[in-house]
């Protein structure tokens, strides 16, 4: 391991210019569980670690009447153990309970697991499908990325040298919304997914006002699917959600590997994104 | 080469004043710098949980934690889980309920379970496998681990 | 729950202490092989091919040599040259070529992570930097990794020098097959002929790993008379003296092995790889040297079991009678030969009597790391074979799993299939426990909420259990307490039931005996912790030494009360004169009187038993699968073993449990996943999947005491049998939930789904 220094930025500031010193040899830091790991398998050479855990905007935690302001830092535990923001936010709770273990959710977060764009990632999808904006933060200010665009490749994203990630911000779920993410792994816990499905739908009545689903590990980033916008205007039923389910399997684009074929992802994401729409619909008729 | 940095912590009660290499590892500081060998490695990339400890209240695997990062943190270790002349609770029970085998797991085990007690001092059978599946056991197959856990939850 | 039988018996077998070393092991004091510090310590890192077959065509060490901090660094060169000589390591024989080539490559390297090169510098930081500057250049051959591929005419070979063996004849020319041997016995065409229902089947299991927690570590010094110290995890300090002594070429004497605490075996941690290239290292640095051992390097480099192709073909009668039975049973030994395809062979078929049996064996050689034992080693793959083809011939008669097995048991004076004739055993006993069981007694409702379908399976297996040497001094305290000075290494609890036993014998509470492991100059030669035999062997001598303590307290007593030894009688730890009612003295007593009788009074005993009990153990298991997914839970499981005599039941229920709890991640999902050109790729935890305590239910024993008479106490190992049988009472159990018979494993959530599509 190419050995590296420590930073601890006190402000978002500090941290730009400690990593747009370095260039592509720095990176944040937050969880660090895989940060650490990838610098200690050589995938990473570094010269800095850029720790952003004690800067005050990436670790706010703000549920606002229209938006949630969740910080780059913040760890996955704060989001579940939150009865707020779990009450609001259960489909954020499907993924924030899943990565790693407890010892894992104590340090890395929502921020992280985005950051690091594994198209495996269990909180990308979630997010994708809460309509997140992410702000992220660089020597020529702030700018504002959706989080479906976030993600460019395998471990890659939008954020360039010298630049981080300050926060996201979700829209308060209105009445009648609800979300999703389920994945499918051969253990129970401590795992990662052979594939994954995040669902949320906006409901009035019975009627779909919008939906998106997003998928992950079927392709080089988390894919938003179109299966979400197949189902506006349409009424919850099982009939529509398994067309729309069809739709997000027919899109999968997924490689056969260590953790499974490409035929049983693309079958996975049929059944997943059946099971998580149907649990949207349920959350959200439960909002009401 | 990069400069040691100086950290200053509780570690099991006790302050430390240390210094380190940046990029060495909370698990190699506790084991090589500050001499506490009950932390152990057993992945060194947060997957078997042998190297659990407690930073600030909550469990970490601390071969993904810095030693440079615990800087004015709270640790505690294996090391400091009895009190002196007194086993911790949980420490007893794996002796009576032979919760252990090799041992190897043991430390990460019974500081895991200790917060989940901590936090919850009457988990079901389903919570503590939950909370305790971010620790591996060969030797077990984890059954006794949990009876030893759920007697000292039922004795609280 | 305990079908014990000796019950009663004892004072102090068959309780459940808090073992001796157990204060240390939940305190974090305890020292593993990773924990040792010595002055001036070194810190090692091991260079590894990133291919799996390449013929090794440089090494440049220039660059980590002028590494700042850098003290040493070795290569095959540094090593003696290797000497073809095979040795008996008790489980398993080592070719100290092939062990040497395996520890440091010599000219070519046979799977990816075989060590080209290691370090020794001032961290382990500076070390592994150090590494990475070597520059090898490799010529990258064709690997063959799969066992029937590698015996194909024009596979890519090996080992140029490897001289095959077919039934007995050298195979002419260039070959992986290292071995094929048979066994034989009555008329197999006739046992065939006289069945009213044949069933023959195919098979294929992954590679998988033993998956112990610790990796592999080794220190070592290197000092000025040539004399070489070792400090390690290991299962046997003697065996990697032997290994050491062999790879460097010096003496066994010349060799001393420190045991340390180990972090799990399993079979796994009775090679040597990392202590010669340790010594190495010293010798070149003039320092101590420490190794660790990356995780992924225990995956990639670190004993492994075999991955297979079988057959197996069974004849019965209509009434259920087996007439006939044939397997041939292939397995990857490795990148080089010495799989337990042996073992394999003496425990497919013991679970039955059979009039007429084939077996054939082969041992060949594959680009993946050499294997080396994993409890009960190669019969969790044969058991999987045979006992899947059993349920079919059961499920096709329409008989009881459990009546068909007892109708056909084997039982004392059956003869096994490799020829041994079982003395008492306790395979009826065990299925007739099974069948008494709660788990079997409980309907199991088939549907499951949400489309969940559940399904139950069965399964038998056998273990022959080994005895081998063992060595135990007692030194009796004026206090009373004995020391207890042993050379198995502890894994799971051994101190305990080896003191346990000694106090049985001198009649004191096991918290008077302190065990001790000892180093290889603390104590007679003692064999692995392994084959399921310390508790038979070194309990044993434990017993025997015992026993030798008591003798010679008779005679201190005799010589206090001036009687004649035979005088003097000893029972439940107490001396008495049989002449005079008063003269009567208790151990303890007695102990306190050794100074002015003569001095110190130490026991010992070095056996090499030859009444190894095999054992039998039937499983019960329940599986909830998601037909959508492919997903299988295991929701309950039953195990039922006949253990001889459980000394601890406690660590007895452990050795079941954790067994069990292996297969069921055999089963289910771990394997070696290679890429395409022969790469081990999922060599971590995260994905080498081992079940996490979320993934399993309780896992419910019951034990049957069937005392083995070649032991004072009736020990039989209970370490390895509980392995056999999971991988295939999981296959029975999906059977029964989806009525697909899986014949691959792991028998992962896609194959099932697999299936499924193809059941349509």
């Amino acid at each position: 391991m190419h050995p590296f220094e420590y930073v601890r930025a006190k402000s978002v500031d500090e941290a730009v210019a400690a990593l747009a010193k370095h260039g592509e040899r720095a990176r944040p830091f937050a969880g660090g569980t895989d940060a650490l790991v990838m610098a200690r398998a050589g995938r990473w050479e570094l010269d800095a670690l850029v720790d952003i855990k004690h800067i005050p905007e990436t670790n706010i935690l703000e549920l606002g009447s229209s938006e949630f302001r969740h910080g780059a830092a913040v760890p996955c535990y704060k989001v579940y153990e939150s009865p707020e923001i779990s009450a609001a936010f259960p489909g954020l709770v499907d993924s924030a309970s899943i990565i790693g273990g407890i010892q894992i959710q104590s340090r890395a977060g929502l921020g992280g697991n985005l950051c690091n764009a594994s198209p495996s990632g269990d909180g990308i999808c979630a997010l994708i499908v809460h309509n997140t904006t992410c702000v992220i933060a660089g020597p020529n200010g702030k700018r504002e990325v959706a989080s479906e665009d976030f993600c460019t490749g395998p471990g890659r994203s939008v954020i360039g040298n010298g630049e981080m990630l300050v926060e996201l911000k979700i829209p308060t779920p209105k009445k009648g919304f609800g979300a999703a993410y389920q994945r499918f792994t051969p253990r129970n816990e401590m795992d990662i997914a052979v594939a994954g499905v995040a669902s949320s739908v906006q409901l009035d009545g019975n009627t779909i006002v919008s939906a998106r689903v997003a998928l992950a590990a079927v392709g080089p980033t988390p894919i938003l699917s179109t299966a979400g916008d197949s189902l506006a205007g349409k009424e919850a039923t099982a009939d529509n959600i398994s067309a729309a389910a069809q739709i997000a399997s027919s899109e999968a684009t997924p490689i056969s590997d260590m953790r499974g074929t490409a035929e049983q992802r693309t079958h996975l994401v049929g059944v997943l994104a059946r099971r998580t729409l149907e649990r949207a619909v349920e959350r959200a008729r439960e909002n009401n | 080469m990069v400069e040691k940095v100086r950290v200053r912590a509780t570690l099991n009660g006790e302050p430390v004043d240390f210094l380190v290499a940046p990029y060495v590892s909370l698990l190699d500081t506790l084991r090589d710098e500050l001499g506490l060998t009950g932390t152990k490695e057993g992945c060194n990339d947060g997957n078997c949980g042998a190297c659990t400890v407690n930073l600030d209240g909550r469990i970490v695997d601390s071969c993904c934690v810095l030693g440079a990062e615990i800087d004015g943190s709270t640790v505690e270790t294996i090391e400091g889980m009895a009190e002196p002349g007194q086993l911790h609770p949980l420490q007893q029970a794996f002796l009576e309920e032979a919760a252990l085998q090799c041992g190897i797991c043991t430390p990460g085990f019974l500081i895991s379970a200790k917060a989940l007690l901590e936090k919850d001092p009457h988990p079901s059978e389903h919570d503590i496998r939950f909370w305790l599946a971010g620790n591996l056991c060969r030797c077990t197959g984890y059954d006794k681990i949990v009876k030893a856990v759920q007697k000292v939850a039922d004795s609280a | 729950m305990t079908t014990e039988t000796t019950k009663g018996k004892y004072n102090v077998i068959g309780t459940r202490p808090i073992r001796h070393d157990g204060y240390d092991k939940v305190t974090g004091r305890a020292i593993y092989g990773a924990d040792v510090k010595l002055p001036g310590l070194l810190q090692g890192a091991v260079l590894r091919s990133p291919h799996a077959h390449a013929n090794l065509k440089s090494i440049d060490t220039s660059a980590a040599k002028a590494l700042p901090g850098v003290h040493a660094v070795v290569t095959h060169h540094d090593f003696p040259a290797a000497e073809a000589n095979l040795v008996d390591l008790g489980e398993g024989a080592v070719n100290f070529k092939h062990a040497s080539n395996n520890v440091m490559a010599e000219d070519k390297v046979l799977y990816k992570g075989h060590p080209v090169a290691a370090v020794a510098a001032v961290d382990k930081n500076t070390a592994l930097e150090a590494a990475a500057l070597i520059k090898v250049v490799y010529e990258v051959l064709t690997p063959v990794t799969d066992v029937m591929e590698a015996l194909k005419p024009g596979a890519p070979i090996l080992h140029a020098d490897l001289e095959g063996q077919n039934l007995g004849e050298k195979i002419d020319g260039q070959t992986n097959q290292a071995n094929h041997i048979r066994h034989e016995f009555g008329d197999i065409d006739a046992g065939f002929a006289e069945a009213d229902l044949v069933v023959e089947r195919e098979f294929t299991t992954s590679m998988v790993h033993q998956g112990y927690i610790e990796p592999h570590n080794a220190t070592a010094t290197w000092d000025e008379e040539n004399r070489v110290t070792i400090w390690t995890s290991t299962q046997g300090s003697f065996p990697t003296r032997r290994q050491v002594a062999g790879v460097l070429r010096m003496p066994d004497s010349q060799v001393k092995v420190i045991p340390l605490e180990i972090g799990g075996g399993f079979g796994g941690k009775i090679p040597s790889y990392l202590e010669p290239v340790a010594a190495i290292l010293s010798r070149e640095s003039g320092r101590p040297v420490k190794l660790l051992m990356e995780r992924s390097s225990v995956f990639e480099a670190t004993g492994p079991t075999p991955g297979s192709w079988m057959t197996a073909k069974v004849g019965v009668k209509k009434d259920g009678t087996i007439t006939a039975a044939h397997t041939d049973i292939r397995f990857e030994a490795g990148a080089y030969p010495g799989s337990p395809v042996g073992a394999a062979m003496m425990c497919v078929f013991s679970c039955y009597d059979i009039p007429n049996t084939r077996i054939d064996g082969y041992d060949v050689v594959v680009n993946r790391p050499k294997t080396a034992a994993y409890r009960a080693p190669g019969t969790t793959q044969a058991a999987f074979a045979m006992e899947t083809v059993i349920d079919e011939i059961i499920e096709e008669l329409g008989m009881d799993p459990i009546e068909f097995r007892i109708k056909n048991a084997s039982k004392e004076g059956t003869r096994r299939a490799d020829g041994p004739i079982h003395p008492i055993i306790g395979n009826i006993e065990t299925l007739e426990a099974a069948k008494a069981s709660d788990h079997w007694n409980t309907p199991l409702e088939k549907n499951g909420p949400d489309g969940i379908l559940r399904g139950r399976g069965v399964a038998s297996g056998y273990w022959f259990n080994i005895g081998l040497k063992s060595a135990v001094t007692i030194s009796v305290n004026e206090d009373g307490t004995v020391a207890l000075t042993e050379g198995s290494t502890d894994i799971g609890g051994s101190r305990a039931s080896i003191s346990m036993m000694a106090a049985e014998v001198l009649g004191i509470p096991v918290e008077d005996v302190r065990p001790h492991v000892a180093d290889t100059e603390g104590i007679g030669y003692t064999d692995v912790t392994g084959g399921s035999r310390t508790t038979y062997a070194t309990g044993y001598a434990s017993h025997d030494a015992a026993q030798d303590v008591v003798s010679q307290l008779r005679e201190r007593a005799a010589k206090l009360w001036d009687v004649d030894t035979d005088e003097v009688e000893f029972s439940n730890g107490n001396y008495q004169s049989k002449s005079d009612p008063e003269l009567k003295l208790s151990h303890k007593e007695l102990s306190s009187k050794l100074g002015s009788t003569g001095g110190p009074v130490v026991g010992s005993a070095s056996v090499d038993p030859e009444g190894a009990g095999g054992a039998f153990s039937t499983q019960i298991a329940d599986v909830e699968i998601d037909p959508e997914t492919g997903k299988t839970d295991v929701v309950r499981y039953t195990i039922v073993q006949d253990v001889g005599t459980a000394i601890h039941p406690a660590y007895v229920e452990g050795q079941m449990q954790g067994a069990v709890v292996q297969g069921i991640g055999w089963a289910l999902n771990e394997e070696y996943f290679l890429n395409d050109d022969g790469a081990m790729v999922n060599s971590s935890f995260l994905d080498y999947r081992m079940p996490t305590t979320y993934d399993l239910p309780p896992i419910e024993t019951v034990i049957v005491e069937v005392p083995n008479p070649g032991h004072p106490f009736g020990v039989r190992g209970v370490g390895e049998v509980p392995i056999v049988p999971p991988v295939a009472t999981i296959a029975n159990a999906i059977h029964d939930a989806l009525g697909i018979r899986l014949r691959e494993s792991p028998m992962n959530a896609g194959r099932i789904r697999k299936a499924l599509e193809e059941k349509g």
